[in-house]
């Protein structure tokens, strides 16, 4: 017997299958748009995928560069895709999010953490010796208004309330503070660079500020001011900081995997501290706009509101807000 | 043809790689297009529908002062929809949007599998870098840049934009598949049978012949003392009919 027609009969029963191909992606389809919620249909998509695959492999051999091949390549890519998409629940995936992922970037990025907060530290204390030595400086780091509202010897934060209701003074300030916050993330990307500039500039204007009110006799104010919300507010810039220092070590140092593989790992690492940077900025924002400028708060109170809210950050960067629960066997 | 196409391939369990076709700057213009224009009428539409019910009257002015009410119900629910559109559609349909869908493109991790939410979260994060400096400059150039057609974004979340396959096909005959599956299983059997017969010994022969001559429809005792050349001509006769019945 030849050889074509063997396979004029091996492709003519294969052809005959498209039905079944129809069938099983339909099926897929459905299960992907989550129109299907039979156990029955899952089952069968599993057998599908096996089905899709046996014909796929003999159609690539017997129709090479035909429609057919176009279409079951997409159906079983498209099974493919339905078949690994795995199970997803909100809450889990939270829990795990905060039990035990957030603990583990953490304790990777502790290098960096501890790094990054060395360098803002140092930067506020250079704007602050800065300013303090060349009190003209000033003009570098504040605008002209702030500058002539300090000489008046008022803060820019008097009456502000006055100005802005607290709720949106919040979101206005939150929304900000996020904005920067991933931005120094992402400018990590710039080998590290983009990061440590950020870092080092905000550290400066803090430092100088500082100075500046200092001369004219408001650094209490101001202090109060910040310490309610400054707290942790400060140290999420440290702790995007140092993520963003992750980002740029991997492309400056990449793994065996290269540079496009460490960078990948280390995104998707350090992005998980992002989610809870971006809840605590959420909190610290909500008392900028409603303790901070509030004058009704005493700098005790405000010490304790901030002190407090930053063992709470502690609490969960380290995990211990949802511990395990042990079970004895 | 997709051939033309960047592919990412992927393993399978079956042994059969998966070919994905890559989708480029174009169809990438494309579902964000679309997108951007469902969100801003979205949230245009919160901010008209939300602020005529504020005001009373059918006038869209914000208030002369800033209010917390108006900022609370009109322009933050607006403002939400607008820029957490992308993260909470993806997140929610696993990676598509509605602009994705009409593009005929979704978003995959590089094993084919939908992306999880931290890599939904960290691809969106980057557009923070990709929108710079103007209408997604870098990432326009990081797509024509990297082989896979990647923006930033996609390369911190190690996911790719691919081309949903195409819905038609060939015309297909309208055949009861509970029998298309036995018959063409069963033509394989036989068509893998007549290449191995040299390699088997006769009893393999004879016993696997004689199983797949049933399986077709002969009966077991016209088939009993048949010896090797029969049912290898047997096996020849199936075949060239199935091929003549296709014809």
């Amino acid at each position: 017997m030849s050889s074509s027609v063997r396979r004029q009969a091996l492709t003519a029963n294969l052809l005959s299958r498209m039905p079944l191909w129809r069938e099983a992606d339909a099926r897929a389809r459905r299960l992907a748009l989550g129109q299907a919620d039979e156990a029955s249909d899952a089952v069968q998509l599993a057998q599908d995928y096996r089905l899709l695959a046996h014909d796929l492999a003999r159609v690539r051999t017997l129709l090479p560069a035909t429609r057919t091949r176009e279409y079951l390549e997409g159906a079983y890519a498209r099974a493919h895709v339905t078949l690994h998409r795995g199970a997803w629940r909100a809450d889990r995936a939270l829990i795990s999010l905060f039990r035990d992922e957030l603990p583990a970037v953490v304790r990777w990025l502790l290098p960096y953490i501890f790094w990054c907060t060395a360098i803002f530290i140092l930067t506020v204390v250079a704007g602050y010796v800065l300013v303090h030595e060349y009190p003209e400086l000033i003009g570098l780091f504040a605008s002209p208004e702030l500058i002539a509202t300090v000489e008046r010897g008022q803060l820019w934060t008097e009456g502000l309330l006055n100005v802005v209701p607290s709720s949106v003074l919040s979101v206005q300030i939150l929304t900000n503070n996020i904005v920067v916050t991933l931005f120094a993330y992402c400018a990590g990307i710039l080998f590290g660079l983009g990061t440590l500039y950020i870092l080092g500039l905000n550290g400066l204007m803090l430092g100088a500020v500082f100075a500046f009110v200092a001369q004219h006799g408001l650094a209490r104010q101001l202090f109060s001011f910040i310490v309610a919300h400054g707290c942790v507010e400060l140290s999420v810039m440290c702790l995007s900081g140092a993520a963003g220092a992750a980002l740029g070590e991997a492309l400056v140092r990449p793994g065996p995997g290269g540079r496009s593989e460490s960078f990948r790992i280390a995104a998707l690492r350090s992005g998980k501290l992002l989610s809870a940077c971006a809840l605590l900025l959420v909190g610290a924002g909500l008392i900028e706009g409603y303790v901070s400028p509030n004058p009704h708060f005493s700098l005790a109170t405000r010490v304790v509101i901030g002190v407090g809210y930053w063992l709470f950050m502690l609490a969960l960067l380290s995990g211990r807000l949802f511990p395990r629960r042990h079970t004895v066997s | 043809m997709s051939a033309q196409l960047p592919e990412l391939t992927v393993d399978s369990v079956t042994g059969i790689d998966v070919s994905l076709p890559v989708a480029g700057a174009g169809a990438r213009a494309y579902a964000f297009l679309i997108d951007w224009v469902i969100r801003l009428i979205l949230a245009l539409a919160w901010y008209s529908v939300a602020t005529v019910v504020y005001n009373g009257d059918l006038s869209l002015a914000p208030p002369p002062e800033t209010d917390a009410r108006w900022f609370a119900a009109v322009a933050a629910p607006a403002l939400a929809i607008y820029f957490l559109y992308h993260l909470v559609l993806e997140t929610v349909m696993r990676g598509r949007t509605p602009g994705k869908r009409m593009a005929g493109v979704s978003i995959i991790s590089r094993d084919g599998s939908a992306p999880g939410v931290g890599a939904l979260l960290t691809r969106n994060v980057f557009r923070l870098i990709d929108s710079l400096p103007l209408f997604y400059g870098i990432g326009l150039i990081a797509v024509m840049m990297t082989h896979e057609h990647r923006r930033i974004g996609d390369l911190a979340a190690g996911t790719l934009l691919v081309y949903d396959a195409p819905a038609s096909a060939a015309s297909a005959s309208a055949a009861n598949p509970a029998h298309v599956r036995d018959d063409a299983v069963g033509a394989e059997l036989v068509s893998e049978l007549l290449e191995r017969w040299p390699l088997l010994t006769s009893q393999a022969r004879c016993q696997l012949a004689i199983q797949l001559l049933v399986r077709h429809g002969l009966r077991t005792e016209a088939l009993r003392g048949a010896d090797e050349a029969a049912l290898h001509s047997q096996l020849e006769r199936l075949m060239a009919s199935s091929a003549a019945r296709s014809a």
